[in-house]
C-alpha cells in the first residue's frame, strides 16, 4: 500500500480487508448467549437417545435383555447390534479404511464402547432406562500396550484375524494393523552406521484428547412423507458426512441434508464418524420423528476419537561440527480397538514424514507400525495437521539429544541445520516440497527478542547457585523451531474416502452492492465469517461489512471437504480468491461498458474500475453491482455470480520461532513459565487480531498437553482421567501472558500468500514447553523424559537425578 | 451425568429440615452448596430421592464475632468469608484458606457447612477446623450437641454427624500469633496434592504453642499434635521445622492416585509444612 494516496488508503482502510484486525462478526452472537449450537435444536416431538456403555475394556458380551428398560413408560426403543444387522449399519467403514462396530457385535474392545442405544420420550427417561438394560459380559484379558499386543496371542480383533492384509498393506500379527514406509532404510542405516555421532532416544507423546467445549451430538429428523433426511450434527465435514450418509443407508445424496450449526470447538474431534449420529438417524428413520443424542463430558473423553498415543524411536547422526547427516525414525502407533485415524487414505500416519522438521537432513527413512489395543479408537490431528504434532515433538526433542550427545547449544545445532532460504522450494528426503521460508530471519529475530545469550548466562549462574544450596528453584530454556505442513490437500495424492481434498467457494453479488458467499468449510470458532468475507473485500471491493460469509448446510454450500488440518484458508481460503477474482473479471466487463471504453482501458483501483490515465472516470464496484442486475449490456449474462473449486498445487508450510523461559520447583515439581515468546510466519496475515487469538489458543492448549492433558488407562483398560477432575484442561489462571511476533515469507503458490495459522501454535508449543522442562535438568544429566510433566513426574525426574538427596 | 429422579424440598426453618429427615429417614439427604452431592448425584454414585435444600433457611446463614470468639453459620459461603474484613481481622486464615479453595464461582456457592461436614478428605476447610479446634454444632431429632473438629471426621465420608442431624454452625477462639494455609494444587479447582494449616504463638523468641494440620494426605483431615508440639520452645529453626516435618509424616497416610504415587506425596507434604511454619513464624 506504499505507493497508494491517503484518499486510496482511506477507502482500503474502509473495505476492512486483508490486513484489517477486524473484530469478529461472530462474538455479537456468541458472547450474548445467543449462538446455535445442536443441542439448541429442538425440533416438536423429538426424542432423546442414551447409549449403555460397556464397562470392561475387553469382554465378550453373552447376552443383553432389554425386557426391563422397554417397559419403562416413555421408553421408545432400545436398538442393539442385532437391530442394525438386518440394516448392515452394525459395522461402519472408518476414515482410516477399517470397519468399526456401531453397536457391540458379540464383544466390546474397550470401555465405553457403544454396546445399546436407548430412546426415549425425553432425556432424563432415556438415562433412567439405561440403568435398566442388562448385558451379560465375560471378561476377556486387557491389552492396553501396544508392544504387548504385538507379542499376545490374545485376538482383539476376531473380525479379521486371519486377514493378513489390511487397507494398508500386510498385516503381521492378528493386532498389526499396518506399515508404512517412507523413505531410503538402506542408505539411512549406513549414513547411521558410518556417522561421526549418533544420539538415540525414544520419545512417547501421550494419548490425549481434544476435549472441544461442546461435546459431540447430532439431530435426525426423517420426514417420511417427502423421503428427505436432515441432520443437525456436530460435523468438522459436513458433506462427507452426506456423501457417506447417502453410501451407508442407500438414500439418495439429494434427500440428505446435513447442517453443521454454530460448532463449539472441535480440534479433530469432530471429524470422525460417531456410532451416536449413526443411531440417531436409524433411530429416526425407524421412529419417524427427529432423535436427538447429545453426549456428555465423560463420554466425550472416554469414547470419541483421542489424539497421539505414538511411541517414536529415533537415531539421528551427525558430523562432529554438528551438521545432521540422517534420521531414521520407528514409530509404534497405538490405535486403539479400531483404526478411526483421520488421516487422508494414502497417508495411514498423516503426515508423519514431515518428521525431518525444518532442517536440510540428506538421508532419512520413516517407518510406522499401526497397532490395536483394547483403548478408544480415534487418532485425529489435535489441532494440528495430520499427525505432525507427533513429527514436530519428535525432531524438536532429537535436536535437543543431538545437542545434548555435541555438546552444543541448541539453538546454534538448529542455525547450522535449517534448510536455507535459497533452497526453497525444497525437497525433504521424506519427500515434501516445503514452498518458502526463511528461517534464519526468524530464528535470529526470536533469540534477539528474549535475549537468549543473556537468558544461557543467568541459567548458568542458577545451576551454580543451586549446587551451592542457595536456591532449590532451576531454570529452562525451551526452544523450538517448527516447520507445519497444512491445507491438504492436491486431490492428485490427497482423499478421504475417495473424495479429493478440494475446497469451494460461491459468490453471489447483490443488486445494492452487498453479497453473499458460501464455503465449503465450517467454522468452529476460527472466525470464518469474519476473515473470509476480509479475503473477499480485497478481490471485490465491497466492504467486509456488506459480505455475509455462510457455511455448513449442504443443501445450500458447494461441495468442499470440511474444517481440519489448517485447511480453510489455504484451500477454500484461495478459492474465495478465485472465484472473487472471477467476479472482478465480470465486472471489468461491465465498468467498461458504463465507461465507454475498451476493456483493457480500465484498471483496478481497490474498490472500483478506473479508466487507465484518467482516474476521475470510474464506476465503483456498488454502482457495476447495480448494473449487472438492472441494465442490459450487450454480450454479457445479467447477475453477477461466481463459483470456484480450488485444487490446491501443493500444500502450505507455515513456520515459527518459540521460546519458553520456565522456573522449575525442584522440590515440589511446580513449573511456573516466566516467559513465552511465539514468532509466527503464516505468509500473508488476513487479520492480526484473530491470528494472535488463535496463537494463544494454541499455545494454551499446548501447554495442557505438555504439562498435564492425559487420556491414562490402568492395566485393566479403565480410563483413569475420565473428569475434569483429572484431564487437565487449563484455565486463565495457569496461562501465562504470551508474547506474539511474526514474520511474513508468503506462499507462492497460494492466491493471496496465506499459509494457514490456526494449529502452529500447537504444533510448536507443545515441544517448546517440553523442551524446557528437560532443559532445566540438562545440566544435572537429563537427556529425555516423557511427558506430561505434572508435579510428580518432574519431581520423579529431580528425584532421579539425586536432587533431593 | 443425568442424576436419576428426586424430589426437591426447600424448607424455611430448621424444624421443617428435621421434619422431613425423620420421614424420609436414608432417602433424604441436605445440599447446602452442593459441590460434592450434585456431581455425585450426577454420575448416580449417590442416590437421593428426597433433597433437602438448605438454602432458605436463615438461622444458618451469617456470623458473629465477640472479641476473639467466632461462629459462622454452616451456610456462609466462601465467597463471604473472603469477603468479610471483620472475620480477616480477627482470624486471617479464614481468608488465605477461603482464597484456595476452587474458583469465585465455586465460592460463590460453595459453603463452610458443606464443606466441613460432608467428610470429603479433599475438602479444605477441616483440616483448618482442626488447626482451629474449632467446635461443630449439630442438631438433630434430640436436641443439639457440640463435636470437636478434631473428633468429628473418622473416615473418607464418615463422621461424627448422625444420618438424621445436620450441622448448623462452627465456633472457634481466633488464634493469635502467626498463621498460613499452604496448599499444592495441579490446577485452579483441584484438590490439594498437599496442604498444611499452621497457627504459631510467639512468646519471648520462641515458639509458645502452635497446632498444625494437614488436608488430603489421608482418608481424613490429620491434625498432628506431635508435629505442634515438637515446635514448642524452639526458635523455629532448620532443625525444630525437620523434627515437626518427621512428626506429621508419621501421622499421615497418603494414598496413590493421578497426582502422583506415596513417595511423591510425603516429600510434598513435608515440603509444604515447612513453608507453612516457615511463613507462620514469619507472622507470628
Amino acid at each position: 500500500m506504499k505507493d497508494f494516496t491517503d484518499e486510496q488508503k482511506e477507502r482500503a482502510a474502509n473495505l476492512k480487508g486483508l490486513g484489517s484486525s477486524r473484530k469478529r462478526v461472530e462474538d455479537a452472537r456468541f458472547t450474548q448467549g445467543k449462538g446455535n449450537y445442536v443441542d439448541d435444536i429442538k425440533l416438536p416431538g423429538m426424542l432423546h437417545g442414551d447409549f449403555v456403555r460397556s464397562p470392561y475394556a475387553h469382554a465378550r458380551i453373552k447376552s443383553i435383555d432389554t425386557s426391563k428398560a422397554m417397559a419403562l413408560e416413555g421408553v421408545v426403543a432400545v436398538l442393539t447390534a442385532a437391530d442394525l444387522a438386518p440394516l448392515n449399519l452394525h459395522w461402519m467403514p472408518t476414515l482410516a479404511g477399517d470397519k468399526q462396530m456401531v453397536l457391540a457385535d458379540g464383544k466390546v474392545l474397550f470401555q465405553g464402547q457403544e454396546v445399546a442405544f436407548v430412546v426415549a420420550k425425553d432425556r432424563f427417561i432415556a438415562a433412567d432406562a439405561v440403568e435398566l438394560v442388562e448385558v451379560d459380559y465375560e471378561e476377556l484379558p486387557v491389552i492396553v500396550n501396544p508392544f504387548e499386543a504385538l507379542q499376545s496371542d490374545v485376538v482383539l480383533r476376531e473380525d479379521i484375524a486371519d486377514k493378513k492384509e489390511g487397507a494398508h498393506g500386510p498385516r503381521k500379527h492378528h493386532n498389526h494393523i499396518f506399515t508404512w514406509e517412507v523413505g531410503e532404510e538402506a542408505a539411512t542405516n549406513d549414513v547411521i552406521e558410518n556417522a561421526e555421532v549418533v544420539a538415540t532416544e525414544t520419545v512417547y507423546y501421550h494419548r490425549t484428547h481434544p476435549c472441544p467445549l461442546e461435546t459431540c451430538g447430532s439431530v435426525a429428523s426423517m420426514d417420511k412423507v417427502n423421503g428427505k433426511l436432515t441432520v443437525w450434527g456436530t460435523f468438522q465435514a459436513p458433506h462427507v458426512v452426506r456423501t457417506v450418509a447417502s453410501l451407508l443407508s442407500g438414500i439418495e445424496e439429494h434427500n440428505i441434508r446435513v447442517i453443521s450449526p454454530d460448532i463449539g470447538g472441535g480440534f479433530g474431534n469432530k471429524v470422525g464418524v460417531y456410532p451416536g449420529y449413526v443411531c440417531s438417524i436409524v433411530a429416526s428413520i425407524v421412529t419417524g420423528v427427529p432423535v436427538k443424542w447429545i453426549e456428555d463430558r465423560m463420554e466425550n473423553l472416554m469414547s470419541t476419537a483421542f489424539a497421539r498415543d505414538y511411541w517414536m524411536t529415533g537415531k539421528i547422526a551427525a558430523t562432529k561440527e554438528g551438521k545432521i547427516t540422517g534420521l531414521h525414525c520407528h514409530v509404534t502407533a497405538d490405535h486403539g480397538a479400531f483404526d478411526a485415524c483421520a488421516d487422508p487414505t494414502k497417508f495411514p500416519a498423516g503426515f508423519m514424514n514431515i518428521c525431518t522438521g525444518s532442517y536440510d537432513i540428506p538421508t532419512a527413512y520413516l517407518a510406522v507400525d499401526g497397532v490395536y489395543t483394547n483403548k478408544a479408537p480415534g487418532g485425529v490431528a489435535y489441532r494440528c495437521s495430520f499427525r505432525v504434532t507427533e513429527a514436530v515433538y519428535f525432531i524438536e526433542r532429537m535436536i535437543e539429544v543431538l545437542a545434548i550427545e555435541l555438546n552444543m547449544d541448541a539453538a546454534e545445532l538448529r542455525r547450522i541445520n535449517f534448510i536455507k532460504k535459497e533452497q526453497f522450494p525444497y525437497q525433504s528426503a521424506l519427500g515434501w516440497e516445503y514452498d518458502s521460508g526463511d528461517y534464519h530471519t526468524a530464528w535470529d529475530k526470536a533469540l534477539k527478542a528474549v535475549d537468549y545469550e543473556g537468558l544461557r548466562k543467568e541459567q548458568a549462574e542458577r545451576v551454580e547457585a543451586f549446587k551451592r544450596g542457595e536456591t532449590r528453584s532451576l531454570m529452562g530454556v525451551g526452544l523450538t523451531f517448527f516447520t507445519e505442513i497444512v491445507g491438504a490437500g492436491p486431490v492428485k495424492n490427497c482423499d478421504i474416502l475417495g473424495m479429493g481434498m478440494f475446497d469451494s467457494c460461491e459468490i453471489r453479488i447483490h443488486p445494492t452492492g452487498s453479497a453473499i458467499a458460501r464455503l465449503g468449510t465450517i467454522s468452529q470458532g476460527q472466525g470464518h465469517a469474519t476473515t473470509f468475507a476480509q479475503i473477499l473485500a480485497s478481490e471485490i471491493g465491497l466492504p467486509a461489512d456488506s459480505i455475509t460469509i455462510e457455511e455448513g448446510d449442504t443443501d445450500t454450500a458447494p461441495y468442499g471437504l470440511g474444517t481440519y488440518g489448517s485447511r480453510s484458508t489455504p484451500v477454500a481460503g484461495a478459492a474465495t480468491a478465485l472465484a472473487g477474482r472471477k467476479i472482478r473479471a465480470k465486472a471489468q466487463m461491465i465498468a467498461a461498458y458504463l465507461l465507454e471504453v475498451h476493456d483493457d482501458d480500465v484498471e483496478w483501483d481497490i474498490d472500483r474500475f478506473v479508466v487507465k490515465g484518467a482516474p476521475e472516470r470510474f464506476k465503483t464496484m456498488k454502482e457495476i453491482a447495480y448494473a449487472a442486475y438492472n441494465q442490459a449490456i450487450p454480450g454479457v449474462e445479467p447477475g453477477l455470480e461466481a463459483v470456484s473449486y480450488y485444487d490446491p498445487p501443493n500444500m502450505t508450510y507455515p513456520f515459527g520461532a518459540y521460546i519458553c523461559v520456565m522456573d522449575i520447583d525442584v522440590d515440589t515439581g511446580v513449573q511456573t513459565i516466566r516467559k513465552f515468546y511465539a514468532l509466527d510466519d503464516c505468509g500473508t496475515r488476513i487479520n492480526p487480531m484473530i491470528i494472535e487469538g488463535q496463537i494463544h489458543g494454541g499455545l494454551t492448549e499446548a501447554l495442557a498437553v505438555a504439562l498435564g492433558q492425559e487420556i491414562a488407562y490402568d492395566d485393566m483398560g479403565n480410563v483413569k482421567t475420565g473428569t475434569f477432575m483429572d484431564f487437565f484442561l487449563p484455565t486463565a489462571w495457569e496461562v501465562p501472558n504470551y508474547i506474539t511476533d511474526h514474520t511474513v515469507t508468503p506462499s507462492p503458490h497460494h492466491p493471496i500468500g496465506a499459509k494457514g495459522v490456526g494449529e502452529s501454535p500447537h504444533v510448536g508449543g507443545v515441544p517448546c514447553f517440553s523442551n524446557a522442562v528437560n532443559d532445566a535438568f540438562r545440566a544435572f544429566g537429563l537427556r529425555h523424559t516423557h511427558m506430561p510433566h505434572d508435579h510428580w513426574r518432574i519431581w520423579q525426574t529431580a528425584n532421579k537425578l539425586g536432587l533431593h538427596d | 451425568m443425568i442424576p436419576a429422579s428426586f424430589d426437591y424440598h426447600r424448607p424455611s426453618d430448621l424444624e421443617g429440615v428435621l421434619a422431613l429427615l425423620k420421614e424420609h429417614g436414608d432417602d433424604a439427604r441436605v445440599i447446602a452448596g452442593g459441590h460434592s452431592l450434585i456431581p455425585m448425584m450426577k454420575l448416580r454414585m449417590a442416590e437421593v430421592p428426597q433433597l433437602i435444600d438448605l438454602q432458605a433457611i436463615e438461622s444458618l446463614k451469617g456470623y458473629s464475632v465477640n472479641g476473639s470468639h467466632v461462629k459462622i453459620g454452616a451456610m456462609v459461603t466462601q465467597h463471604e468469608l473472603i469477603n468479610s474484613d471483620e472475620l480477616a481481622a480477627v482470624a486471617p486464615i479464614l481468608r488465605e484458606t477461603s482464597l484456595q479453595i476452587a474458583d469465585p464461582q465455586v465460592r460463590y456457592m460453595g459453603t463452610v457447612g458443606g464443606n466441613v461436614a460432608n467428610g470429603d478428605p479433599g475438602n479444605d476447610m477441616p483440616g483448618l477446623m482442626q488447626c482451629l479446634d474449632a467446635t461443630l454444632h449439630l442438631i438433630g431429632p434430640n436436641g443439639t450437641r457440640e463435636v470437636a473438629a478434631r473428633e468429628y471426621y473418622e473416615a473418607a465420608y464418615v463422621t461424627a454427624r448422625e444420618e438424621d442431624e445436620v450441622l448448623t454452625a462452627i465456633s472457634f477462639e481466633a488464634p493469635k500469633g502467626g498463621y498460613a494455609y499452604e496448599k499444592q494444587k495441579r490446577k485452579i479447582g483441584d484438590y490439594a496434592t498437599a496442604a498444611a494449616a499452621v497457627t504459631i504463638q510467639k512468646d519471648g523468641g520462641k515458639v509458645a504453642s502452635a497446632s498444625i494440620a494437614m488436608t488430603n494426605l489421608s482418608d481424613t483431615p490429620v491434625w498432628s499434635e506431635a508435629a505442634g508440639n515438637a515446635l514448642v520452645g524452639t526458635t523455629c529453626d532448620a532443625g525444630a521445622i525437620k523434627v515437626a516435618v518427621a512428626a506429621m509424616l508419621d501421622d499421615i497416610d497418603p494414598t496413590e492416585d493421578n497426582r502422583g504415587p506415596v513417595a511423591f506425596k510425603k516429600h510434598v507434604a513435608g515440603i509444604i509444612l515447612t513453608r507453612a511454619i516457615t511463613r507462620a513464624w514469619e507472622r507470628a
